[in-house]
């Protein structure tokens, strides 16, 4: 929540040193998702509506059992369902439950223009603030995942929380309550990625998934949601996951080098044209003629 | 019609010494322009860095800020697209602002004395205007795509990127252009400020600095009468 100032390591657009850096020592956390053993009920789905008082979303079918295409301002968890076609012609189920992933290094947090419309805690949550957005929609364009979305009634931006307000209580996110398999798991970034190589090496040396592996993408600096998949060469195969996600290199580019070349050269401008007056000052018109000036 | 033919209207103060330069349209106009450009500029700073972002309590508020700067970007589009139309004409290089561009630097020096005769618009005027056009297409179609950005769909977001970069980059250029302007306008050239509130200047004014102008507006009358 918003108070908690020193609990905060990043902030939007904020100019100067960010208040709570460093004050609190705390482990970062994170959520697993196991979609091997996911079996597409949506208990969390409806987990993360009831906790959250979501209102009403509108589902959409299209002949899947997906609940519509992609998540939504009212609707920020969302099992993907995807039909992979296997070498000997049969097919295999892939389910991912979709939402924000916590990025370590957010592109939302680097658009964002709106001093602390988006922190992120020293545990890692990156959380929308929204008495501070401004409806921009620039994290709409930093986030390498789709997630952010926009409210028209409210004009401000929503997502995933991973529960912060369960978390910062000591209680775990209210999908992972909802689970039935227990392919939800929630813990410290640790703890979770030591789970999901051993889930992964089960997987590998047991089940013959020879690449099963861990989905934590580097270059986002990881994340604070993590997969095992049966193929992590592939994870465009569950529902869009990017194979190498990180900050839009033209979000990079317009938030860094184009901002300080810009600024530099308005500053370049206005000390030009005051130099230009203090050394030859303004035209003057003298009866018809131009004033003669050195 | 070109607006060169500006002698059919009388000045205000009727005055012999006074030349009519802007007619009440043209100054609307260009005032709609440059105050909806200034609206623009506080709130665009606004989000472009985080050190600015002060501006927007100036126009009350980030949310208005944001609310505000597309509808006022419209706004600011017609009022350049209007300018388009009118001044279109004047506005294309003659030979005469290629020689005098080729004293620019006796321009810059105020060795006005030195310079080449040109019409009603000098070389640089001409570059501002057409900077102002072109930035502005870019502008408009960058800013419309910032502005539905939640509309684009995920696999046109190729979209969303190159339209922060055309805004900042368009905006930059205008903001640059739009120094030049404001300074020579009110502090370096004398007369110009009053011109395109008034809408007059005095003969000395338009024979040093727009000498094929005056010529041209003086002949015009003098056959009128
Ligand atoms: C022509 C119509 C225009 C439209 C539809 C438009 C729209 C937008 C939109 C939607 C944004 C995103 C944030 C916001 O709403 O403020 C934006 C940002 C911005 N606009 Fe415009 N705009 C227009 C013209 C201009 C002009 C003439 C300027 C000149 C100063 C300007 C300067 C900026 C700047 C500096 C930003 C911030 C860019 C950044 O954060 O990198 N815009 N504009
Ligand atoms: S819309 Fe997104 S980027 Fe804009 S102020 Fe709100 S949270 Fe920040
Ligand atoms: S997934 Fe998107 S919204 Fe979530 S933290 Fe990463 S960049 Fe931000």
């Amino acid at each position: 929540m918003s108070q908690a100032t020193l609990r905060v390591q990043k902030i939007s657009g904020h100019a100067g040193p960010i208040p709570g850096e460093g004050m609190q020592r705390e482990d970062q956390v994170c959520k697993l998702v196991d979609t091997t053993t996911c079996i597409g009920c949506k208990a969390c789905e409806i987990a993360c509506q009831e906790w959250n008082d979501l209102p009403f979303a509108q589902t959409t079918f299209d002949n899947t059992y997906q609940t519509m295409p992609t998540t939504q301002w009212n609707f920020w968890n969302l099992i993907k369902f995807n039909e992979q076609p296997k070498e000997d012609g049969t097919m295999m189920w892939l389910m991912r439950k979709d939402q924000c992933m916590h990025c370590a290094d957010p592109g939302c947090l680097a658009a964002c223009p709106s001093d602390g419309a988006i922190v992120q805690y020293t545990n890692g949550i990156v959380d929308f603030q929204q008495d501070r957005c401004i409806g921009c929609g620039y994290c709409i364009t930093g986030c390498p995942f789709n997630i952010p979305k926009f409210n028209p009634t409210t004009k401000k931006v929503y997502k995933c929380t991973l529960c912060s307000d369960r978390v910062s209580q000591g209680l775990e996110p209210a999908c992972i309550k909802a689970c039935p398999t227990g392919c939800l798991h929630f813990g410290t970034k640790d703890d979770m990625k030591d789970l999901a190589e051993k889930r992964a090496r089960q997987l590998r040396e047991h089940y013959g998934f020879e690449n099963a592996g861990v989905y934590d993408p580097p270059g986002v600096g990881g994340t604070g949601v993590i997969y095992v998949l049966h193929d992590a060469t592939n994870p465009e195969a569950y529902g869009g996951l990017p194979a190498n996600p990180s900050i839009p290199w033209a979000v990079r580019l317009w938030k860094t080098p184009l901002r300080w070349l810009g600024n530099l050269a308005m500053l370049g401008g206005l000390v030009g044209v005051t130099l230009h007056y203090l050394r030859f000052g303004p035209k003057t018109v003298h009866n018809g003629e131009s004033e003669k000036r050195s | 019609m070109s607006t060169n033919a500006l002698p059919h209207t009388r000045t205000q103060s009727g005055s012999e010494d006074r030349i009519l330069r802007y007619t009440l349209a043209e100054r609307v106009v260009h005032w709609v322009a440059g105050l909806s450009y200034i609206y623009l500029l506080i709130t665009g700073l606004a989000f472009w860095s985080p050190y600015l972002f002060w501006l927007a309590d100036l126009v009350g508020g980030g949310p208005t800020a944001r609310f505000g700067h597309p509808w006022m970007g419209l706004v600011w589009s017609v009022a350049i697209f209007w300018m388009y139309t009118a001044w279109r004409e004047d506005m294309r290089t003659t030979p005469a602002d290629r020689k005098w561009a080729k004293h620019v630097g006796d321009y810059i020096r105020n060795h006005d004395e030195n310079l080449p005769p040109i019409g009603r618009f000098n070389i640089g005027q001409k570059q501002f205007f057409w900077l102002m056009l072109f930035g502005g297409i870019a502008l408009l179609l960058s800013g419309v795509a910032m502005w539905l950005v939640n509309d684009i769909p995920w696999s046109w977001r190729w979209l969303r990127y190159t339209a922060v970069l055309v805004h900042a980059v368009a905006a930059l250029l205008t903001i640059g252009g739009f120094i030049i302007h404001v300074y020579m306008g009110t502090a370096m050239v004398r007369g110009g400020f009053t011109s395109i509130i008034r809408g007059e200047v005095s003969v000395a004014w338009a024979r040093m600095h727009h000498r094929l102008w005056y010529e041209h507006v003086k002949g015009a009358s003098s056959r009128e009468k």
